[in-house]
Parts: structure tokens; C-alpha cells; sequence
């Protein structure tokens, strides 16, 4: 399957954050082609293992999060309107005259709906709209809204993913389905590479909310690399050089407390000796990826963080470049094959 | 319904800030020796009672800390400063009693202020009436904790107290254990320490216990009263199956069940999604490997306040609904 | 002294290497083992004539507040993000040291003079401020330095006052001498040492470390909030200098156990050492997560009172180190004994 293929079922699929389940037989599915074994543990996270030439001593631990940010019903009132809350961070100001999907005993459309112009003031269209004012209009009355959705049903935004120019497509929950679509074209190309650690790769569950997977996926593995695969803040004309990076010109590669230095210089040059592109982004401490619990869990597990560029992170149009998805996957391949047998102790010296 | 209101009448009257929940833990091991095959308390001080049985290990936690104050600073005239135990609002605090625990009763007041949302812990104080610093110091000490002293009231509908958050949750957990006959699980019931600062006891309780499911028994918020920020929970509707707060997304199979359960006993329930908060099951999901686990919450008004107030009804359902879920093979 | 190359060490959160490796060879020989885990912690183990015992672990962090290089700008200039909590106050026109080689440097910003009146109430944010390396380009300056260089404030440790101290980062370098001290000393004891890293952004290693070790009991050492000027009421004192050692009560990520910290009053108080609470309930170390890992253990917060945490200075009595060490010491021994 090609990856544009891949991304369009994933970006299209729906898995908020709790809800995740909802997206299992796809991940399942993709996993499965090239996995020596899948399974889904209890929490809900989905972990393919590939063995490597070795004795299964030295593991890797590859994790990009399957669930996506949306909303939760929260209440419906005597009109038949839906209230909602968020499920991981949204600016509400992205929100209105926004379809959405409501996951109930059927999926029920409804939209965001927004007062008419002609019914404003002036001073009122400067103001932006909390997330507790707004509703979900689904055109039923109450009585039959009731028979349908339930509160606590979780509530995806309606997109389907978009071509645009060059490589490039714009979709809903980019964040971070672009990152499992590297998992998984990595998956491919270490199909005809020798590698020899273990490497699990691991679809984790609530990382917008709790980063429970991560933390229950890495104390279940224990392993002896983490890598988180995320996406990283895709610069646009108003973001400052030293806050964003590039499309198009590779995964950016996070230097900082959470990265361990000895496996950063590894990866580094494993990417130098392919010719494959990559980008500096300085984050201080702990980052706000899978990573950040991987660093603390056990023993504390040496990690590291790819992102790859997105633009308008958080809305349903994210926007990313395929490119970028390969480069990480290509990057992923050839580090994993980079460890050798009996290098664990001197890379991971400090 | 047989509603044991001296049981939580004396749960919620014994001393038990966050540290220092030794009284409550001896109260209540009193109250549930007879039920139970073993009983051990860990570093923390959580109090663990086992209820033996062949099939899963069901964590049920309900937290025994109390919110409160702790002495911080003693003054050349005998008044004390203190800092924060959970979560303490100025403006409820203002004008409260407060009792130590050698029974030292006191009186929370604030410096004069221009305007009252300037109102801060840092510019109030609690005044125990002594005429300066040495008599203070025979009363009480720098460290010392106190907690809100006002009366417990109930009627036919209600009962209205501090400290339903979570002697409630203890009450429920206490009468569903007497209840139980079963021996389908093998459950811990967890009586934890040092929730409203952070969750701490349910974290090590849970990685000690490594159990299969885990239940959190707490109070959640409510939506039924003049003017309130919406939220689909109120009084006398049922036990709250909770959807989420900020500390957990519950674990679809467990809130099914409890779901499920409720339906075919016909108890009442409501499904409760929060917008902030945690409870104990935030710290239980999370340990090693991972826990599914669910909330059961009791409805409460004016959380956090000495006017708690919960609906015996609710109080009932929850009872029944967590001895339904654990008497059931899982 | 061992504090004056302590302090003057660079080991801004995330980048303890050098810290680390001074304390290394500082204790070669007086310990039993040393390893540095995978993220960067030193844990070491000092046997004793006993061991075999119930485990103390007593804890010190490595890191120190302070800035990370994120861009070059087109004249050369340095922009640059905080590593822990600084107040941006305390940044405008300072000295710094960039990166491994410590490039000297100098934060800087618009000139007074070039300034409209009303500006100066209007405090600069970190974005308007800039290292300046003394490069002529862009070009010059990225040969000398890279982006995610860390750099540290530029301030000589010196001893002035009665029996003060000055210099940077003794939150919590004075924590990771008394330890030294110890490890060093002759006192017989079985004792499980921490180094940790990144306390300041976030108690990252201070888990890990506890993970590793399981201690029964742990001790944290710190630096910590002094603030005494004189129209302050006797409660927003944290703690004062020269009153001895703080103990701590409460902090926004530990209730302390509140048995152990009544033993570690009466140790004082028998071995009349001097002591005062830490009075305020700001503030969170290590203890946070040490006490919370794996099924828990009880802790005591030991600090030095430290004035002007967080900036590039601060200061100490030296009263107050070796008070300090001394609680420290007794406190080592009635665990050993079985008191507490």
C-alpha cells in the first residue's frame, strides 16, 4: 500500500483519545503485514514485534500515538442540541461551522453551528466564542437524539483528508496518524534490511490527554531504546525560525534534556551517511510527546524524538508533506540497523 | 432503604488531613475487622483489607485524607499562618471553624482588604484566641494540621456536611464490603492516603496491589442548582458512572459493565463527563503495565465546602452498583 | 573549597556532564560503587561495616537554571530560551558562558538612553533580550557556537560578609557537597547516594534514580527559598540565613512524613544542632517522586538556606553548610542505630 493510501485511511479513521478502539482493525491490519506478532494489551495499546538477528536482549521501542484530539458529549438539552467538551487541546476559535461525527450508536452528523452575521453587532464578531457557548446542531429533536447518542459519546471532526500541491495533503488528526504511517513504512523498508535489535512498534493510546500508553506500553516492554514519532510545528511566514521547522526538509530531530546525547549523535550521522535530510528543534526538558514518559518509567529509558513538519497543528486541516513521512521512516530503518551487537554500553555512555 | 447514617456521620466527624489519616485508618479498620480476610497498611499509611476470592484482583479505592491547613508561621501575638492541604478556596474558608487534632479549635479570618477578590491564603489567618505567642505555642505547633469543624445535618433527602469528599466513598466502600457474600474476585478494598494532594497513595497502593481492574469511589460535581456552569449531573438521579475527568478516560469495559449492571438491577445511574478534577483511578490506570478501571461518583453540591451535599438515594445506588460490579464474575 | 569548583561547574538541566564528572573523580575511592544510568543520574554506594540493612537513599540534583541557545540571528546575536524557572527580570545585562568551550558572553538589550521614559516600567521579555559572543556575523558566530549550546551564568564563587558565601547554582550544588562530604567523611553507614539530573524541569530523574535504589528511607538535599528583607512579616520568610538547616513541612509535591520529620527535630535538638522550618509550602524537589515510587517510602527535605535562588547568584552561610552536614550526619547515624 502506498503511503498517501495509508495516511488517507488513518486521517480518515476516527480514534479520540479513550475511544481509540475505534480505530484498532486498522491499525491491526497494517501492523499485521509486517510484524512477527501483534497484540493489543489492556489498556488498549497495539505493539508489533519484529525480531531482529539477535537474541532479543537489546529492544527498541518505536511509539507514535493513535489517538486523535476531539470532543465528548457532554450534555443534551431540552432542544435537542448537543453540549460538548474537548478531548486534548483545541483552540475553540477552529471550531465554528466545523461538521462533525457523532460516535454513538450510530454516527450521527451534526455541525458547530454559528449566528448569523445579520444578528450581530459590530463589536461582537471581535470577540471569540468559548467551547461552553457553542452547540452541535444534528437537525434531531431530543427524543430521538436520545435514542441515538448518549453523553460521554465521543464526537470527531468531519474531514475527509485533501490533496493539495506537490506532496503534500492537508487532513484531520495528522497528529500524530502521519507518525504511524512512518511506523509502518519503516515496518516495510526493514523487511529487506538486517537488523539487530528487537524492535517494537507501538500504535500508543491518550497521549493528548494522559500519555498512559506510553507509560504502561514502556514499562510492559522495558526497553532499552525509546523513540518517540510526533509531529513538529511546520513553519509558516509568522513563526519565528527558531520555534518551527521546514516542510519538506526532513523530520525535525529534538535536541534537549529529553533526548539521550549519545543515541542523538548516532542518529545524526546514521541520517548523514543515507543522505537523509533532517532539522534541529531545541526543546528544554521534558517534551510534550510519548518521550517525556518513556524518560521516567523504570530505570529511566534513554530517548529520543522525531517530528515530522506540520502546519496548523491542532485543526482539522493539518498539513504535512509525504516527503517528510518517508524521510522519518527511511531514518527509523537504518538507525535500528545501525546497532550492533555489544554497542549498547558505549552508545549509551554519557 | 436502611440508610446507616451514625456510620457516616462518624466517618465524616474523624480527624484526617492529607499525612495524617491515622485516625480515620484505625475508625474504619474497626468498622470492617469482622469482614474481612486480611488487613495491613503500607509507608504511605493506606489501609488495605482483603476480601480473599479465585478470580480477578479488583482494586475498589476510596480516599480517607481530608483537605485542610497546615500551620506554617506562629506570630508575636499568637495568631497562626498556614499553607494549604488540597484544594482551599479563600472565600470559603473565610469565617470557617477549624479543629487540630488535640481538639485546639480555632477561627479562619483575612488581613483588611480594599477589595474582596484580593482575598488570598497568604493575607489570612486562624485565630485560636491566644493572647500571644508562647500561650499559642502551648496549644499548638509550627507543622500542626487542622480541618473544618462544623456540624453534620441531614433529612429525608440529604445529608449536608464536610467532608463527603470522600468519607462518602469510604461509607460506600465500608457497606458494600458487609454486604458482599460472594467470593467470584479477589478484592482489595483500598482506604488511600494523600489523595487530595496528588493522587500519592492510590499510586503506590496500586503498584503494590497489581490489579486486574481497579474502582474508584469518590464524589463528582453538580449542575442542578441556580444558575450553575452546565454538567448533566445532579441530585437524587442516580450513582455517576464516570465517562472522564482530567486524571483518566474510564476504560470502556469497565464503565460498560458498571453500565450494564446498573440496567439490569435497576439502579438508578447517570453518566458523568468532568471537566476537571481526579480520582484515585487516575493513579490506579497508569500502574506498570496498565489497570482498566472506572469512577463510581457520588452527586455532590458545593464541593469542597463545609455544606457538602449529597442525595441518600444516590448514596444507596452507589452502594448497590459497586457491590453489583464486584460480586460479578469478571 | 570543593563548592567553589562545584559551583562554578556548568550543568544547566539536561547538559549535567561536567557536574557529573567532578563529582565522579571527587569520590573515587570513597565509595564502594558508582554507575551512571541511562539517563544521566550517578548513583552511588558506600557499603559500610554493616551492609545488607534497610536501605537510606539521600538524594542531591546536579542541574542548575539556566538558558539554551535557539537561533543565530542575522547580525549574530544569540536568542535563547530559559532551562527551569527564571524570573526574566534578573537576565538583562548579565554575563554568560556559551556552550562546552564557555564562549564568554553578555546578555544585553537597548541601551537607556535610546529608551522612551515610559518604557523603562515595561519589564523586557526574554524575546527582546540577546547574548552577544562579540561576533561580527552571522557566519563568525555559527562557527563558535550551535544551536541547543546551553549556557550558564558567568558568576566566580567568592567568599565575602561574615562568613558568607557567593556564587551560582548553589541550588543544589550545596546539596551535592554536604553529600560529597558525607560520602567522604569516616562515618560508618551503608548509604545509597543520588546524584540526579533535571530536578529544575520537572523531577525527571529523581524517579529513576528511586526505581533503581527502592529505598526505605530517603533524605533529599536542597538549596533552598530565603527572602528576609526587612518590611516582610515574620510568615513570608521562607527561612532565614544563619538559623540553621530547614526542615521542610509541606511543598507543593510532598506532604513530608511527619513522624520522621519529629525525629529529625529531636536528632537536632539532642545534638544541639540549630534548625528552623521551612515555612512556606511553594516549591516542589525530589522527594515529590521519590516518596511515590514503587509502593513508597517515608522522606525528610534537609536545605540550606539559600538567598536569591534561580538568578545568576546567590548565597550562603557557611554556618548554615556545616550545621547542615552536621543534622545529616546525626540523622545517618540513628538510622544506622535503628532509631528511626
Amino acid at each position: 500500500m502506498e503511503t498517501k493510501e495509508l495516511l488517507e485511511i488513518l486521517s480518515n479513521g476516527n480514534g479520540v483519545s479513550g475511544f481509540e478502539f475505534n480505530l484498532k482493525n486498522e491499525v491491526i491490519n497494517v501492523f499485521d503485514r509486517y510484524a512477527d506478532s501483534v497484540q493489543v494489551d489492556k489498556l488498549g495499546n497495539i505493539i508489533a514485534h519484529k525480531r531482529g538477528s539477535g537474541d532479543g536482549s537489546v529492544k527498541i521501542l518505536m511509539a507514535a500515538h493513535m489517538d486523535e484530539i476531539g470532543f465528548m458529549v457532554k450534555d443534551i438539552d431540552k432542544k435537542g442540541f448537543i453540549h460538548f467538551t474537548n478531548i486534548g487541546g483545541i483552540d475553540p476559535r477552529t471550531i465554528l461551522a466545523q461538521e462533525v461525527v457523532i460516535h454513538g450508536r450510530e454516527e450521527v452528523p451534526g455541525v458547530i453551528g454559528s449566528k448569523p452575521p445579520h444578528l450581530q453587532d459590530e463589536s461582537e464578531q471581535e470577540k471569540s466564542i468559548k467551547m461552553e457557548d457553542m452547540i452541535i446542531d444534528t437537525g434531531y429533536e431530543k427524543k430521538d437524539l436520545d435514542q441515538l447518542v448518549s453523553i460521554g459519546d465521543s464526537i470527531t471532526v468531519g474531514r475527509k483528508m485533501v490533496s493539495l500541491l506537490n506532496s503534500r495533503v492537508a487532513g484531520k488528526a495528522m497528529d500524530d496518524r502521519a507518525g504511524l504511517a512512518a511506523l509502518f513504512e519503516a515496518m516495510k523498508e526493514l523487511q529487506n534490511i538486517n537488523h539487530y535489535p528487537d524492535i517494537y512498534f507501538v500504535a500508543t493510546i491518550q497521549e493528548e490527554v494522559t500519555m498512559a500508553g506510553a507509560l504502561t506500553a514502556t514499562y510492559g516492554i522495558n526497553p532499552d531504546i525509546g523513540i518517540a514519532v510526533d509531529v513538529g510545528f511546520g513553519r509558516t511566514p509568522e513563526l519565528n525560525s527558531s520555534n518551527s521547522i521546514e516542510m519538506g526538509k526532513g523530520p525535525g530531530i529534538t535536541l534537549g534534556g529529553n533526548i539521550h546525547p549519545g543515541l542523538r549523535k548516532r542518529l545524526v550521522s546514521v541520517a548523514n551517511d543515507y543522505n537523509i535530510p533532517i532539522q534541529t528543534d531545541v526543546r528544554p526538558g521534558p517534551t510534550g510527546t510519548d518521550a517525556r514518559a518513556m524518560q521516567i518509567t523504570r530505570e529511566g529509558i534513554p530517548a529520543l524524538v522525531l517530528s515530522i513538519p506540520l502546519r496548523y497543528m491542532h485543526t482539522s486541516v493539518e498539513v504535512l508533506d509525504l516527503k517528510d513521512v518517508s524521510h522519518t521512516a527511511k531514518l527509523l530503518a537504518f538507525f535500528s540497523a545501525s546497532i550492533k551487537e555489544n554497542e549498547m554500553e558505549g552508545l549509551l555512555c554519557f | 432503604m436502611n440508610f446507616n447514617v451514625e456510620l457516616l456521620e462518624k466517618l465524616v466527624s474523624v480527624y484526617g488531613p492529607s499525612g495524617d489519616e491515622s485516625l480515620i485508618s484505625a475508625t474504619i479498620r474497626q468498622e470492617i475487622g469482622g469482614y474481612v480476610d486480611e488487613v495491613t497498611t503500607d509507608a504511605l499509611g493506606n489501609l488495605i483489607a482483603r476480601k480473599k476470592g479465585d478470580g480477578k484482583k479488583i482494586m475498589v479505592s476510596a480516599h480517607m485524607d481530608q483537605i485542610g491547613f497546615i500551620v506554617t508561621d506562629i506570630d508575636k501575638e499568637g495568631f497562626l499562618r498556614f499553607g494549604n492541604i488540597g484544594g482551599i478556596s479563600p472565600d470559603i474558608s473565610l469565617s470557617q471553624r477549624v479543629i487540630f487534632k488535640n481538639g485546639t479549635v480555632g477561627a479562619i479570618f483575612s488581613e483588611p482588604l480594599d477589595k474582596p477578590s484580593e482575598r488570598k491564603l497568604e493575607n489570612m489567618y486562624i485565630d485560636i484566641g491566644a493572647k500571644d505567642r508562647e500561650e499559642a505555642e502551648k496549644m499548638v505547633s509550627v507543622g500542626d494540621m487542622c480541618i473544618y469543624y462544623s456540624p453534620f445535618s441531614h433529612n429525608e433527602n440529604v445529608v449536608f456536611t464536610p467532608y463527603l469528599d470522600d468519607r462518602v466513598g469510604c461509607f460506600v466502600a465500608i457497606e458494600a464490603l458487609k454486604r458482599i457474600t460472594t467470593t467470584e474476585n479477589d478484592i482489595y478494598f483500598v482506604f488511600s492516603v494523600q489523595e487530595e494532594v496528588g493522587l500519592r497513595g492510590a499510586k503506590t497502593a496500586a503498584y503494590g496491589i497489581e490489579p486486574d481492574f481497579g474502582i474508584a469511589v469518590d464524589v463528582t460535581a453538580h449542575g442542578d442548582t441556580p444558575k450553575a456552569k452546565r454538567f448533566a449531573i445532579g441530585l437524587h438521579k442516580g450513582a455517576a458512572i464516570k465517562v472522564k475527568d482530567n486524571s483518566i478516560i474510564t476504560h470502556p469495559s469497565v464503565r460498560n459493565s458498571l453500565i450494564d449492571i446498573a440496567k439490569a438491577k435497576g439502579i438508578a445511574y447517570q453518566l458523568e463527563v468532568l471537566e476537571f478534577g481526579g480520582t484515585d483511578s487516575g493513579a490506579i490506570h497508569v500502574t506498570k503495565t496498565g489497570v482498566p478501571s472506572g469512577v463510581i461518583s457520588i452527586p455532590t453540591r458545593y464541593v469542597h465546602s463545609t455544606v457538602e451535599m449529597a442525595s441518600k438515594e444516590d448514596i444507596e445506588s452507589s452502594i448497590s452498583l459497586l457491590e453489583g460490579y464486584l460480586s460479578k464474575k469478571l | 573549597m570543593l563548592l567553589k569548583e562545584l559551583t562554578e561547574a556548568s550543568g544547566v538541566s539536561g547538559n549535567e556532564k561536567e557536574v557529573r564528572d567532578l563529582i565522579k573523580s571527587t569520590l573515587e575511592g570513597y565509595v564502594d560503587h558508582m554507575k551512571t544510568d541511562g539517563i544521566g543520574n550517578l548513583i552511588v554506594y558506600k557499603k559500610g561495616s554493616k551492609p545488607g540493612g534497610r536501605k537510606l537513599m539521600i538524594a542531591a540534583h546536579m542541574d542548575e537554571v539556566g538558558l539554551i541557545v535557539k537561533d543565530v540571528d542575522s547580525s549574530g546575536l544569540l536568542k535563547f530560551m530559559p532551562v527551569g524557572g527564571i524570573d526574566k527580570r534578573v537576565l538583562v545585562s548579565k554575563a554568560v558562558k556559551v556552550g562546552q568551550q564557555k564562549l564568554p558572553g553578555v546578555i544585553g538589550a537597548k541601551p537607556i538612553h535610546l529608551q522612551k521614559r515610559n518604557e523603562w516600567s515595561k519589564v523586557l521579555d526574554m524575546d527582546d533580550l540577546y547574548i552577544d559572543i562579540g561576533a561580527s556575523s552571522k557566519e563568525e558566530a555559527e562557527k563558535q557556537v550551535s544551536i541547543g549550546d546551553y549556557v550558564a551564568f558567568d558568576t566566580p564563587y567568592m567568599e565575602m560578609g561574615n562568613g558568607t558565601i557567593k556564587a551560582k547554582a548553589l541550588d543544589d550544588r550545596v546539596g551535592c557537597s554536604i553529600l560529597i562530604d558525607l560520602l567522604k567523611s569516616d562515618i560508618d553507614a551503608e548509604i545509597y547516594g543520588a546524584f540526579t539530573v533535571m530536578e529544575e524541569v520537572g523531577l525527571v530523574g529523581a524517579g529513576p534514580a528511586a526505581y533503581q535504589i527502592k529505598p526505605d528511607m530517603a533524605i533529599v538535599l536542597e538549596g533552598t527559598l530565603c527572602y528576609e528583607i526587612e518590611d516582610l512579616d515574620s510568615h513570608e520568610m521562607p527561612t532565614l540565613m544563619g538559623q540553621g538547616p530547614a526542615i521542610s513541612l509541606i511543598d507543593r509535591t510532598t506532604v513530608y512524613d511527619r513522624s520522621l520529620r519529629e525525629n529529625v527535630v529531636r536528632i537536632a535538638e539532642e545534638n544541639s544542632i540549630p534548625y528552623q522550618y521551612r515555612k512556606t509550602s511553594m516549591g516542589g524537589n525530589d522527594s515529590g517522586k521519590i516518596h511515590i515510587t514503587g509502593t513508597g517510602c517515608a522522606t525528610t527535605g534537609i536545605s540550606v538556606p539559600t538567598r536569591y535562588i534561580h538568578s545568576p547568584l546567590s548565597l550562603i552561610s557557611k554556618s548554615d553548610y556545616h550545621n547542615t552536614f552536621k543534622l545529616v550526619e546525626a540523622i545517618v547515624k540513628e538510622f544506622e542505630k535503628g532509631a528511626i
